[in-house]
């Protein structure tokens, strides 16, 4: 079970990234709206996983986004800061000792709880990716304004991605 | 101890986030050009426009110190006015005479930016050729006491070499009995309001409260003060005297100066500059 889920999460990562750094880079509606679609990787780790695995394992990803984006640090400081939100919200919404599922997707938390999860973690990830990018607050509506636009569209395709990989569980 | 163990373990989270969250800055900051770029530009602007306040706050502190000196000024310009127009009266001759001869004109300059902390200290005014400035004309305070020499010059802006520089010379004499000297400031002092007059002859008898004028010699008008003595016939290594000087010159609270514009200046140097060939 255990080196299933290991498994499961390695290949997810290189799919994902591979996703990410071949199709989804040349992709954009006009340099205003750009999905991050590898986050889903760290949304998906499984509930038990020790806060200081999950910090490295971000910042790792986003480390090795940045190696190919050409954006050092830029993109491991928005997935450190994913995994502080994941962390608070998990420990808001659910009762530490009462969870029982193996991982916080679609399939075992159900459509509300998920989307609420995802776009706060999008949310704050994408804040801190836009404005790192831009650095500076004079163009704050343009850099908002791809913030929120580039949060719908990865959404959208988290929620098309966890849809197609619905597996009905009894629950 | 076990507690703070205690605390950081059940908040784990906040500082691991912190420490990850400073090490992604410091790694974005230091290996993107152009984020690094913007973090120094601001911080500049930061610290300038801080600068600026408080500068502009300092004025606001030094305005009695300014006023003061201006109403002394005005009085002393009075008392001189009051004398010219008697001479005018009497003597209409001579009024002619003495404006066509008259050899030092002094132009007023604000002060833009002064600095007193540094080994050699420069300010700028905001006069430059515009106002008839040239380079190595001489520079006084408003009241009492010597400035500097006029370094570099733009259309409208122009740098001075205050006395608090290591290269400043200024020629100067005892009042009492016209004993050269030359006054520096430096040679590990770095005090402000110090400075020492250098080449007195041995056989000079100097006392604490003497005072110090310029000599004329240089482009400095003779007679204008510049220091009371505070520490006399120190000696030197080499055959001269030496003596500590407390300045007139406040060069913390200058705001205003007087630019001295020698009209013989220019043929005194040419003059002088004719090297005969057996020298």
């Amino acid at each position: 079970m255990n080196s299933r889920i290991i498994i499961i999460n390695v290949i997810r990562w290189f799919l994902l990234l591979f996703v990410q750094i071949f199709l989804l880079k040349n992709m954009g509606f006009y340099d205003l709206s750009t999905p991050f679609i590898y986050v889903l990787f760290l949304l998906l780790l499984p509930f038990g996983i020790p806060n200081i695995l999950l910090y490295l394992l971000a910042f790792g990803t986003g480390l090795t986004l940045d190696a190919f984006y050409d954006t050092m640090g830029v993109h491991a400081t928005a997935c450190v800061v994913l995994a502080f939100v994941r962390i608070s919200f998990i420990s808001i919404s659910l009762n530490r000792d009462a969870i029982d599922d193996p991982e916080p997707s679609l399939s075992y938390m159900g459509f509300q709880w998920f989307s609420l999860y995802a776009f706060l973690c999008v949310v704050a990830h994408h804040l801190v990716l836009f404005f790192l990018e831009t650095f500076r607050l004079t163009e704050i509506g343009y850099t908002l304004m791809r913030c929120g636009l580039s949060c719908i569209f990865t959404l959208l395709i988290i929620l098309l991605v966890e849809f197609i990989f619905y597996r009905r569980t009894p629950r | 101890m076990r507690n703070l163990w205690i605390f950081i373990s059940r908040y784990n989270a906040f500082f691991l986030f912190i420490i990850f969250f400073t090490v992604g800055i410091y790694l974005t900051v230091k290996n993107n050009s152009y984020q690094r770029s913007v973090t120094l530009n601001s911080s500049n602007e930061v610290v300038g426009t801080a600068y600026e306040r408080l500068n502009v706050f300092k004025r606001y502190l030094n305005l009695g110190i300014v006023n003061d000196s201006l109403a002394a000024e005005n009085a002393k310009l009075k008392s001189q006015l009051l004398g010219l127009t008697t001479v005018d009266t009497t003597k209409e001759v001579q009024v002619i005479d003495t404006v066509t001869n008259q050899q030092y004109s002094y132009l007023a300059a604000k002060v833009v930016k002064n600095s007193i902390t540094l080994r050699n200290n420069v300010m700028t005014i905001n006069k430059g050729t515009v106002d008839g400035i040239k380079s190595g004309m001489a520079v006084i305070a408003p009241q009492r006491g010597v400035v500097g020499f006029i370094r570099d010059v733009s259309a409208h802006l122009a740098t001075i070499q205050s006395l608090l520089h290591k290269d400043t010379k200024i020629s100067v004499t005892l009042k009492k009995n016209h004993v050269l000297g030359s006054l520096v400031w430096g040679d590990g002092n770095f005090d402000i309001k110090k400075a020492f007059v250098k080449e007195v002859p041995n056989h000079i008898k100097m006392y604490v409260g003497d005072t110090i004028v310029t000599s004329g010699f240089a482009s400095f008008p003779a007679g204008i003060l510049v220091g009371k003595i505070s520490k006399a016939n120190v000696a030197t290594n080499d055959n001269f005297l030496s003596a500590e000087l407390n300045l007139f010159t406040d060069f913390s609270t200058l705001q205003y100066v007087y630019v001295v514009k020698d009209k013989k200046a220019e043929e005194q140097k040419a003059l002088e500059s004719i090297a005969k060939p057996n020298e």
